[in-house]
């Protein structure tokens, strides 16, 4: 079972997962990860954009691909757009699994393709306007070690 | 009808402006006369990726987007 969300509004991850553990009766142990906006210095608000024709199909295809190269039960991929304030939940990753190893890698290697090679785009506020934020060479670091 | 050019991400600060409209057909020696050189400059990166009519193209030198196509240049992403 594949839920792959792009959300407007603020979530409740501790919501969502009681959710996901119903809907996976079966696994045998559910890993996840809560990404949020780091309450950096003066960072006032985060800024998500996106492109629509390609961000949440790409969503899907990744959750597939992560089904497929792990032994899932099913995977949760929400991942927020608009504008956050520091602390506010950004991005939400869960894996339900028969064990324990697919479900954590599983979790891993969807939070670093989402990362480094899913459609957003990131800039923050700070006391002197918005910046965008360019991406990190460890990102990419992360990533490679999928291939 | 036209094409339309969206520009992604820090490409619109470049741009000065989130999309622009012109006239179609348009080709990859097109594309790059029509968005100015700022953005020009930072087409010659591989890594800005072009979609046409919503698909990512696997090579932005064979573009050819016709009226009413969107096209969308979208730059190093960063999620998560």
């Amino acid at each position: 079972m594949i839920d792959a969300r792009l959300l407007e509004k603020g979530f409740s991850a501790g919501q969502a997962l009681a959710h996901f553990a119903r809907a996976n009766p079966d696994s045998g142990g559910i890993a996840s990860f809560v990404g949020k906006v780091r309450p950096d210095g003066d960072v006032k608000a985060l800024h998500l954009t996106h492109y629509p024709p390609l961000t949440l199909p790409g969503m899907e295809e990744l959750a597939r691909k992560a089904m497929e190269r792990f032994a899932l039960e099913g995977i949760l991929a929400w991942h927020r757009i608009g504008f956050l304030r520091p602390g506010a939940p950004i991005v939400l990753v869960a894996a339900a699994a028969r064990h324990r190893r697919d479900s954590l890698a599983a979790v891993d290697f969807t939070m670093d393709h989402l990362k480094s090679a899913a459609w957003f785009w990131k800039r923050e506020k700070r006391d002197d306007g918005w910046h965008w934020i360019a991406p990190r060479g460890q990102d990419h670091a992360d990533l490679a070690r999928w291939d | 009808m036209a094409v339309r050019i969206l520009f992604l991400g820090p490409l619109q600060d470049l741009a000065g402006a989130a999309e622009r409209m012109v006239e179609g057909p348009l080709d990859w020696p097109g594309l790059i006369r029509a968005v100015g050189p700022a953005v020009a400059a930072q087409l010659q990166d591989e890594k800005v990726n072009v979609a046409c009519a919503g698909e990512l193209l696997m090579d932005r030198s064979a573009l050819s987007a016709r009226d009413g196509d969107e096209i969308a240049l979208l730059p190093p992403v960063s999620g998560g």
